[in-house]
């Protein structure tokens, strides 16, 4: 039996190990393009797992389908920037071009067309998955040649290359992009100071996680050395899922080996052997570039045994993909899903430092912060923290998009201010500023002399620029639709406040908002903010908090009446009964009806 | 170490590694739960249990107790979010108590009388649960499931069966079984499992059983939850 067989040749790569699991979901839905239900029952009796085990961890991940899918599988990116270039009409014009609804399979099966969260191409936009190979900078005679390849059935690996070219846009280097690090350097400059004289040298750099949080790396790595148990373990967050980021990406195209770099140092102060980076699925492209490095690096006897001739310096990377779920950038959801369950956040504490990845004291880094880790060990404490501000050292690559002419990563030393960022990047006459992605900060014009840093507006690197011509009620919709769609639903605030949320956001773009819907929604971003268990939950409303407070009229002039609270359309209730009756004259309307009894 | 903190301005003894709800419950005080079960450790994921502890908001279950702190659970505002909360899961799944078996020996429907919940304040979701009756001895009705993952963990860590896990993810998410069919009938579920008794709602029920009590001698009929709940184990 085809499944079977297809199901034993990939649990077989991946020795029956059950950590793997999300990675035999995702190699054996590439054979079969989907899961069917005699393959989850495979997969478990191969892994010796509860099948309903497998079947919810399948279920978890947006890009794992327990259902048969096109052929063709296309997602198109659904940020707030990839809809402002056009996404909607384009989806659109694909669907119509291929015959298929959105959301269905093509009768013949040959496609299927949908959306998903940010692709991370924002600055490329607006882009789209084709069976999980990303396609960028879409436009009407794009989405024919699309159309025609499709149709005309042409395999993936047939289509022409330049669709699949996707750009880095460096368009402001500083000195993590522009110091040449040459592979084993900065492991042999940190290796000559001793673990202290290193570690005091990060120590020195102020050197605070990029990931969004801003912890020390010092002390986390200070922390995880000492933790009890000989199995230590360094892992990459590679999951750049938050809307409008995209400097990882480009981080792992063009110096993933200063990222691997940095992972190695880290073994090596809190003395590991097992790294793991956590690829998120939408950068899958990436895979096979990241995979020749680390074989690179090994051959050079920069990773494995008796690293730099140094003995018992022992350590490999292995590299594990995502399948679409927001939530694993969360560190202990990507723990959780590094062992191959489903990306639910960990009660914390204990934290990872202590117990992490299979309970074995961990490090979980971000790959921006790993890679700033790499240029500290080459030129020194010092001279990193020689920029930035007092408590916000460094750099920080920002991922720019929306309206601006120059679109791209940029390195700013932590300081600078939104103003100098909108000039640098070409934005004019900017309404708006998401700093930090779906999840950060919505600033107003008053506002744009604030400055990036974990001091005053903190980022993870996301910077979307919005011009007059948007609607800051429209930015945050698109936020709130993201987080109900990715709340991993563990909790009950997040798993049902983000729905209410979006229900009271949907009510007001239709029109039949009422004030009351107003004092609602700040009512429910309280409880979101006091009572989720993870981050996702409490920053959910963040966009919604912020607009409101200096957006509001982009609310109000949505409501029909500040008094009455329409919750629903009374006419509009009639037309299933219009259409069941085959009725549309006067008197089946409610406006018309009530003239002819007067 | 132990200590002690205090819980709405009482004192409130603790042992080394008790928890704030564990060891409010030790000294007779009750603090709201759904998920939290004593045989289980915390799962914290009803956010019923949660308290504020020096202005921040933590789940109690999950938190070990320090010496000296302030625990904040019984103010209108903590009372307040607890009641929305009820609400949430109210419109999520469907709950139509007055039909319901499980009425008056319901731990959600107790809390909503607990904390005077008047009506569900939000929009109804209205989801589509399809029953599984096809077991002879349970019928499984995922109407009223509040996703506490009870069921999940007795029946993996005490039945030693894992017949339940929960699949699907945020709104979506929902129990299965561990059959291919989707069938209870198709699995090792006894009626005698943990798991078939430890459903703080509706959903797992034993057939030919329903109704039996009379009204006025249920568990919730003559004293509110948070009295019957320590007394339960008292």
């Amino acid at each position: 039996m085809e499944v079977a067989k297809t199901v034993r040749k990939v649990v077989a790569r991946h020795a029956g190990v059950t950590t793997r699991l999300l990675q035999i979901l995702i190699e054996v839905q590439d054979e079969l393009s989907w899961l069917p239900p005699a393959a989850l029952s495979c997969i478990a009796q191969a892994l010796k797992l509860p099948r309903a085990r497998v079947d919810g961890v399948a279920g978890f991940y947006s890009l794992l389908y327990r259902r048969p899918v096109g052929c063709y599988r296309i997602l198109f990116s659904d940020n707030i920037t990839d809809r402002m270039l056009g996404a909607p009409a384009l989806m659109q014009a694909l669907c119509t071009a291929l015959w298929v609804e959105r959301g269905k399979v093509s009768e013949d099966g040959l496609v299927s067309i949908d959306t998903t969260s940010c692709t991370g191409l924002c600055d490329q936009g607006p882009a789209l998955l084709v069976n999980g190979l990303a396609i960028g900078r879409l436009d009407a005679a794009r989405i024919d040649t699309i159309a025609g390849l499709v149709r005309g059935r042409t395999p993936l690996a047939d289509w022409p290359r330049e669709l699949f070219q996707i750009d880095d846009n460096i368009r402001r280097r500083g000195p993590l992009l522009d110091t040449e690090v040459p592979p084993g350097a900065a492991l042999a400059a940190a290796l000559k100071l001793g673990r202290e004289g290193w570690l005091a040298e990060l120590r020195a750099s102020g050197l605070r996680g990029r990931g969004g949080a801003g912890f020390a790396t010092a002390r986390k790595w200070d922390a995880c050395r000492a933790a009890p148990g000989a199995e230590k373990v360094v892992v990459c967050n590679a999951d750049e899922g938050e809307p409008g980021t995209f400097k990882d990406r480009v981080l792992l195209t063009r110096f993933a080996d200063r990222v691997f770099e940095g992972m190695t140092l880290a073994a090596w102060t809190i003395g590991a052997r097992l790294g793991l980076m956590y690829l998120r699925g939408e950068y899958r492209h990436l895979l096979r570039p990241l995979h020749e490095v680390l074989a690179r690096r090994r051959a050079v006897g920069l990773l494995g045994a008796g690293i730099l001739g140094e003995a018992g310096f022992d350590f490999d990377i292995d590299i594990h993909l995502g399948a679409g779920a927001y939530v694993c950038g969360e560190e202990t959801a990507l723990l959780e899903s590094l062992e191959g369950k489903r990306g639910t956040p960990r009660i914390r504490p204990p934290f990872p430092v202590t117990q992490g990845y299979l309970g074995r004291p961990t490090v979980v880094n971000n790959v921006e912060t790993l890679a700033a880790v790499a240029l500290i060990a080459l030129r020194g404490g010092a001279d990193y923290a020689a920029r930035g501000t007092a408590s916000s050292s460094g750099t920080k690559l920002l991922s720019i998009s929306g309206d601006c002419a120059f679109p791209g990563v940029y390195e700013y030393p932590f300081g600078v201010t939104v103003a100098e960022v909108l000039a640098d990047c070409g934005a004019r006459d900017t309404h708006a500023v998401q700093v930090g992605g779906a999840s950060g900060v919505t600033l107003a014009g008053d506002e744009f002399g604030r400055r990036i840093g974990f001091e005053d507006v903190p980022s993870a690197g996301a910077f979307m620029v919005f011009n007059r011509s948007r609607d800051a009620f429209d930015i945050a919709h698109n936020f709130v639709d993201f987080f109900a769609h990715e709340s991993c639903g563990f909790c009950t605030p997040c798993r049902i406040g983000t729905v209410l949320l979006k229900g009271y956001m949907d009510k007001l773009a239709s029109g039949y908002g009422a004030k009351v819907d107003l004092a609602d929604i700040e009512w429910l971003e309280r409880l979101l903010k006091n009572a989720s268990h993870c981050g996702l939950g409490s920053s959910a409303p963040n966009a919604v908090v912020d607009t409101l407070l200096k957006f509001r009229p982009a609310y109000e002039r949505r409501l029909q009446s500040l008094e009455f609270e329409p919750a629903f359309d009374l006419d509009q209730a009639l037309a299933r009964a219009r259409q069941m009756t085959g009725r549309d004259d006067p008197g089946a309307h409610l406006e018309t009806l009530r003239e002819d009894t007067t | 170490m132990s200590g002690q903190f205090l819980l709405d301005g009482q004192a409130v003894p603790f042992d080394d590694g008790q928890t704030i709800l564990e060891a409010a419950r030790a000294a007779g005080h009750y603090i709201p739960h759904l998920c939290w079960h004593p045989d289980f450790p915390p799962h914290g994921s009803c956010k019923l249990c949660i308290v504020k502890v020096g202005g921040r908001h933590v789940s109690s279950c999950a938190l070990q107790a320090a010496d000296g702190m302030e625990v904040d659970s019984s103010s209108a505002e903590i009372r307040g979010e607890r009641r929305t909360l009820l609400q949430m899961l109210f419109v999520e799944g469907n709950h139509f108590c007055p039909s319901c078996e499980k009425s008056g020996n319901c731990e959600l429907q107790a809390q909503a009388y607990e904390h005077e919940m008047m009506s569900a304040r939000f929009a109804y979701l209205f989801p589509l649960r399809p029953v599984d009756a096809s077991h002879p001895d349970i019928l499984l009705d995922f109407n009223r499931c509040i996703f506490c993952e009870l069921c999940v963990r007795a029946s993996r860590d005490v039945d030693g069966k894992s017949v339940f896990a929960l699949t699907n993810r945020g709104i979506h998410k929902h129990l299965v079984v561990n059959a291919e069919s989707g069938r209870l009938a198709d699995t090792d579920f006894s009626v005698d499992d943990l798991a078939a008794n430890i459903c703080p709602v509706g959903v797992i029920l034993k057939k030919r059983s329903g109704f039996k009590v009379p009204i006025g001698e249920r568990k919730y009929d003559a004293q509110p939850i948070s009295r019957v709940s320590l007394e339960d184990e008292s």
